[in-house]
């Protein structure tokens, strides 16, 4: 419950009540300005198993957006064609199109270690090294080329407190990384992707392995980082997609077990009216 | 894949809340009978039972609220206990405005009506008209025939113009008449009001069904 107090406000004239509706109403149809992320008929194979069918959707810039799907669906495939983590899975082949700012990232020209520091990553079980907190973090930026002691200090305490985390561990800089809790350690490992200043933040269920005060904190932590990031959340938890995002992509897999995409909409419409009959069963807890 | 236990308690609270409608029905019709044959007796039961309407509305609004607490409904689901919580809420008004017209009764006492009651029963039945029909949209979840329902709004109002219309007349012809006229113009007032309520349990109806949020019988000037 809020301490805030709460006044209560003067009542505006008819006049300015009938022009906030209009503005409302404006408000309310707000389109999507720009995708930092676009996905254009993107198909994905493991081997011979098609895993992704002709996949087309945009991630709308500076806000979260949530992928949801049963089980086995694709979800994490196609988040891991973002950065081009899917290159790591032997056998594997991607067609069409990522583009990243409208350069396409599936390129053999493209350097996959700028694309990856560009698109960072959070796991669904926290990976620090086993490393000081301060290693932990400095480690990208030292892989840049980043030697100066006093700008390495000036990374860590901006990403600690980026990652909500400096006011817990900044008199223990020095200890291990894995001395620390689960919660803790994730935001760790956002700490260490924030260092190397992403553009596009991937989360593949990042907070499966944390109990529900971490989860909190994290989701809070999403809220602000998405003031300077694009983010995209694969999750299986329904609420933690319907607080925290402002657009969902629903996901399904096909009768030959190819994901497709079936609804994408801002998340208040899939969660309260959305258009599909899956979505809508899917959401509602009725199968999945 | 039917969620049973949650897709059970669904279906239950909609049976209560079908039978508390039915209740609130037979009140409405029981409120006029009370006024048309000056039965204080009635009248007094009336309101005695009004306590047991309210329970009953508290009863299911706390169920609506367990299942949202509990359940984290979504989509369909969502809307759907939603609509049920205001509509509880809005069969409960319907029982106060039939109240009234019990208290009306009560408060005339001995004094005879000024007019035999022909426009205000016809009103009566209007309503109970619509409001049958409405809570079996509602149960049928038909969006069709709650629009349909709360087009018959329209009649309410206009049989409530008319009466406005032949009170005044009383009222200009001989001012001693003005209480009588105002006892019963009050009551018009009050059954004009029942109109509204099913007007927006057709707009939840509307909204369980649509998700669209949308004025179904926008108030014309009286």
């Amino acid at each position: 419950m809020t301490q805030n107090q709460i006044k209560v406000p003067e009542a505006p004239s008819i006049g300015a009540m009938l022009k906030t509706s209009i503005v409302g109403l404006q408000a309310n149809n707000d389109q999507v300005n720009s995708f930092k992320v676009q996905v254009k008929n993107l198909n994905f194979y493991y081997g011979s198993f098609r895993a992704l069918a002709d996949i087309s959707l945009g991630f709308p810039e500076n806000q979260i957006t949530a992928i949801i799907g049963p089980s086995g669906c694709g979800k994490s495939t196609l988040i891991r064609t973002l950065n081009r983590m899917s290159d790591l899975v032997p056998r594997a082949r991607v067609e069409g199109q990522v583009l990243l700012d409208n350069e396409n990232i599936n390129t053999s020209d493209v350097d996959v270690v700028n694309i990856r520091r560009r698109v960072g990553m959070v796991f669904q079980r926290p990976n620090p090294f086993p490393k000081s907190i301060y290693d932990n973090v400095t480690y990208g930026p030292r892989l840049l080329g980043v030697r100066n002691k006093k700008v390495l200090d000036e990374i860590v305490e901006k990403s600690l407190r980026g990652a909500a985390l400096w006011d817990e561990v900044k008199d223990k800089l020095h200890e291990s990384g894995l001395a620390l809790s689960g919660g803790q350690q994730q935001r760790l490992c956002i700490a260490r992707m924030v260092a190397v200043e992403p553009e596009v933040v991937l989360m593949d269920e990042p907070c499966s392995a944390l109990d529900p005060v971490a989860t909190i904190k994290i989701e809070d932590l999403m809220r602000t980082l998405r003031n300077n990031y694009t983010i995209v959340i694969v999750t299986h938890n329904m609420q933690q997609a319907a607080r925290v995002s402002d657009y969902t992509a629903m996901m399904m897999m096909r009768p030959d077990r190819a994901g497709e995409m079936i609804e994408f909409n801002q998340t208040r419409t899939i969660f309260t009216n959305p258009h599909d009959k899956c979505t809508e069963d899917y959401v509602t807890g009725r199968f999945g | 894949m039917p969620r049973n236990s949650f897709d059970i308690s669904i279906s239950e609270l909609k049976v209560q809340l079908l039978d508390y409608g039915a209740r609130v029905k037979q009140v409405i019709g029981e409120g006029m009978d009370a006024l048309k044959t000056r039965d204080r007796a009635l009248a007094e039961a009336i309101i005695q039972n009004d306590a047991h309407l309210n329970e009953t509305r508290y009863q299911l609004e706390d169920q609506c609220y367990t299942l949202l607490a509990t359940q984290s409904p979504m989509a369909g689901d969502l809307r759907e206990i939603l609509s049920m919580l205001l509509i509880a809420i809005e069969l409960e008004r319907i029982a106060d405005h039939a109240k009234n017209l019990a208290e009306i009764t009560i408060h005339m006492g001995d004094e005879p009506l000024l007019k035999p009651l022909i426009d205000l029963p016809r009103m009566v039945e209007v309503s109970q008209h619509m409001l049958g029909r409405a809570l079996e949209a509602f149960a049928q979840n038909d969006a069709l025939e709650a629009k349909a329902v709360a087009a018959m709004d329209d009649e309410m109002d206009n049989l409530y113009k008319q009466i406005f219309r032949e009170l005044m007349t009383y009222i200009v012809e001989d001012p001693r008449t003005v209480t009588r006229a105002m006892n019963l113009l009050f009551a018009a007032h009050n059954v004009e009001r029942i109109g509204d309520c099913i007007t927006n349990i057709a707009e939840r109806v509307v909204y369980a069904r649509t998700g669209r949020l949308e004025e179904l019988n926008v108030q014309r000037e009286v």
